[in-house]
């Protein structure tokens, strides 16, 4: 799995980082702490940049190495800031039989950005995932947390429109 | 609640409330009961801004004290949401808008007749409006995962109890030993519902006495349903979440561990939040926790949220997770119930296994085995998608053919095309063709035709899907997915896609179909974990059963269904084409040439088959095949 890295600078306040740091000390000593934390710490930055990874790794005591082999490995983490509007595109196989493949490519046209990108504006961003279960209405789009169905690639422009603040 | 006395009590009242939504009469506080869809498809489609309607408009009727909003679990009929069904008739409303609630609320709640107009079309038969066990989709199914899926409010404990609840509980802990718990598991035939099939109950006992002085077992359920494709395990965590709860503790007790972990996928928010109420609800009842009924079993669950890696759907890799690692698998032996999580005894079912469990106990092994056919006793749940009229969450016994679940279930494939293929399995499984349209779905039948049943998803394909197309999407996902632990599967399954890519680009050879079938069983005999040696199961049932296809991209470099766009040519129809020339001024390539008010022809070596020429067209003249 690949994963994109941020071209924007880190820009994480004294704030973030304490509440943070009190979520570490709170979980520390259960097993199996680091992933609930990793979570949490996404919840609070958006993302999981290094140098947010190098703060959970100081405070656990646990080598870099390891918090970014977690945060590599599952496709919850993103290294990268998404979008004020992240546009998530379901690839799952209910979807892709439907023509989800259409509204990926029409997204980025329109977009002019690849899946696993931002636009340089920061307003939106793309992605694709793996079922979000609402099989019954394929193809499904979700805008941060709105779900649209029964698409075709027509209704891009439309649903694009909502989002034009 | 310390005594099974206490619990029936709560039985007894809860009972008389429920009732009203299955059997009719009985004696409910309310007139009415007006179930409303909750699940992620219906609340997709918009069911919390009904609940939000109805409760306005039941207040500016006055009904509030008459007609109950129960906020349920999934329906199955996902097509069809929002869903709302109306007690005691079992009035179905299907599609349902926010504008209909008024005139549904003031003709049907107040005035008793339902609204026809706004009823699912199949409930209405003349005069007689059909309730939902009636229509066809409800009819055929069996319900024993799904029982209170739809049924109850899944946030609410007194529902669950009222339907049966806690009553297999309360009778192992009071009444059964670990063994004659395990026994009835095993006399019941249950096999594992997430894919393997491995028999229950036999995993218990393994369990249970591989190490006896083990100081402390978990018992985790697996609830990272990554089959994209599949969601009935979340319907089942939507919509009863307390029958988990029971049925790990039952599990416990049968193999003696104190403490269980529930991985579910952080990209099911509904689901989560829901067992979350359902745990707290069930520790402030003493169902969990210290000394449950009044005996020595404690036990007590703790939620795990994954992070969405299929791969954390094998068990060991699942358990490395749990302990805050990258979810890589390991070989097995040791195999859990020896060395799980924490390097202590385990045991890990799916959702739906466990949703079957507390039914077995309270109904005993010969009511469960009694379904279904051969070695694949009970029912399976499966989630019908992709091109068939009733998409959703079906559950009927072990055995049933595909044609059934499809044609009278599924309501057959819409648009008057024809049944290709299903798929089943997900990336682990394989497509069965429409020569085995009356194939018995249970674990040997479709193992013999090289496919399995996996964790139930069926996806239904028509003629415009292309199988050489499916074969590298599943590929695509299971490159992207594997784990890059062991190399056969890491390299094999990216070689795999490579070629198939390749043949979709019309670039094969019939050399590449040969590397690719001899690459499929080296992935398969030799990767690590479940993951690389099911992952070449797409690619083979299709060269199985589809081969002429695949034949058809190399040889004559067309895609039969027309998907592949690279195989794809543009060609303008003659008698169609008016000449106005839009089509040639749009094409970048310059590809298309003629003259004003003369039909048009598109060069196809030129052509880039960017598609410009198909959307400038008015008058549908240009198609490509």
């Amino acid at each position: 799995m690949s994963k994109k890295f941020s071209t924007l600078p880190f820009q994480g306040t004294k704030q973030q980082e304490e509440e943070l740091v009190a979520v570490i000390e709170a979980t520390k000593g259960d097993p199996g702490a680091l992933m609930p934390i990793m979570q949490k710490a996404q919840e609070i930055y958006g993302y999981l940049p290094i140098e947010v990874q190098t703060i959970i790794a100081e405070h656990l005591n646990i080598p870099l190495e390891k918090v970014y082999g977690v945060a590599t490995f599952y496709a919850q983490f993103t290294l990268a800031p998404k979008g004020r509007y992240r546009i998530s595109v379901c690839l799952g196989t209910a979807c892709y039989v439907k023509g989800a493949a259409d509204l990926v490519t029409r997204l980025s046209e329109r977009l002019g950005i690849g899946v696993g990108e931002i636009t340089p504006d920061g307003k939106f961003s793309l992605d694709d995932c793996r079922c979000i279960g609402a099989c019954g209405l394929a193809p499904v789009l979700t805008v941060n947390d709105d779900v649209y169905g029964r698409l075709t690639a027509d209704d891009i422009d439309s649903i694009l429109a909502k989002y034009a603040d | 609640m310390k005594t099974y006395e206490e619990l029936k009590a709560i039985r007894e009242r809860a009972e008389k409330e429920v009732a009203l939504r299955t059997h009719g009469g009985a004696s409910s506080r309310y007139e009415r009961h007006v179930l409303v869809c909750g699940g992620t498809g219906c609340t997709s489609s918009g069911s919390m801004k009904i609940i939000a309607e109805l409760e306005k408009q039941l207040a500016a009727f006055d009904l509030t004290d008459k007609v109950q909003i129960v906020k349920t679990g999934c329906f199955g009929l996902c097509a069809k949401g929002p869903i709302m069904i109306v007690y005691p008739e079992g009035s179905f409303y299907s599609m349902v808008k926010v504008e209909e609630i008024a005139k549904i609320v003031e003709e049907h709640l107040k005035n008793g007749n339902p609204v026809k107009e706004f009823l699912y079309e199949e409930t209405l038969h003349g005069d007689h409006i059909k309730a939902l066990d009636e229509t066809n989709f409800y009819a055929k199914q069996h319900r024993v995962a799904l029982r209170n899926c739809g049924v109850i409010n899944p946030e609410c404990i007194e529902e669950y109890i009222g339907r049966g609840g806690y009553e297999a509980l309360a009778k192992v802990v009071s009444s059964m030993t670990p063994e004659e718990v395990i026994q009835t598991v095993l006399d019941s035939g249950l096999r594992g519902r997430g894919g393997g099939g491995f028999p229950t109950g036999m995993k218990w006992k393994l369990a249970r006495n591989l190490v006896p002085d083990a100081d402390i077992k978990y018992v985790c359920c697996n609830a990272d349903e990554g089959d994209p494709g599949a969601f009935m395990d979340r319907s089942i965590l939507e919509g009863d979440p307390h029958v988990l709860i029971e049925a790990m503790a039952i599990a416990a007790f049968a193999i003696g561990a104190s403490q269980g972990y529930v991985y579910v996928r952080a990209e099911y928010p509904i689901a989560v939040q829901r067992l979350r109420v359902a745990i707290d609800q069930a520790r402030e009842n003493g169902l969990l926790g210290k000394n449950i009924f009044d005996s020595d079993f404690s036990f007590d669950m703790d939620l795990r949220l994954g992070a969405g890696a299929f791969v954390c759907g094998e068990e060991t890799a699942l358990m490395t997770s749990i302990e805050g690692n990258r979810g890589e698998p390991r070989p097995r032996p040791p195999f859990p119930a020896e060395k799980g999580l924490y390097q202590k005894p385990t045991i890990l079912n799916n959702v739906e296994t466990y949703a079957n469990i507390p039914q077995i106990i309270v109904n005993g092994a010969e009511w469960y085995a009694a379904m279904g056919k051969d070695n694949s006793k009970g029912t399976k749940v499966f989630a019908l998608g992709g091109k068939v009229t009733n998409t959703g969450l079906v559950e009927v016994p072990m055995g049933t053919t595909l044609r059934e679940i499809i044609e009278e279930i599924g309501g057959g494939i819409p648009n008057g095309k024809k049944f290709k293929a299903a798929q089943a399995g997900g990336p682990s499984g394989g497509c069965i063709p429409a020569e085995h349209y009356d194939v018995n779905v249970d674990y040997d039948s479709l193992a013999k035709i090289g496919c399995m049943i996996g964790s139930g998803g069926l996806i239904v394909m028509d003629e415009d899907n292309c199988m050489v197309d499916i074969a590298k999407f599943f590929l695509e996902f299971t490159m992207d997915e594997s784990c890059g632990k062991c190399s056969p599967c890491r390299i094999g399954t990216k070689r795999m896609y490579e070629i198939l890519d390749k043949i979709t680009k019309g670039q094969g050879t019939l050399e590449d179909i040969d590397k690719l079938e001899e690459l499929c069983n080296h992935v398969k005999a030799n990767s690590l974990c479940g993951l690389g040696q099911t992952a070449p199961n797409p690619v083979l049932s299709t060269l199985r059963f589809f081969r002429d296809e695949y034949i058809a991209h190399v040889v004559e470099k067309r895609c039969p269904a027309g998907v592949c766009k690279d195989l794809l040519q543009y060609t303008i129809l003659e008698d169609k084409c008016k000449g106005c020339t839009a089509c040639a001024r749009k094409c970048p390539a310059s590809a298309i040439s003629g003259t004003v008010k003369q039909p048009h022809t598109i060069d196809p070596a030129k052509c880039i088959k960017c598609g410009a020429c198909i959307d400038t067209c008015k008058f549908g003249a240009i198609i490509k095949k």
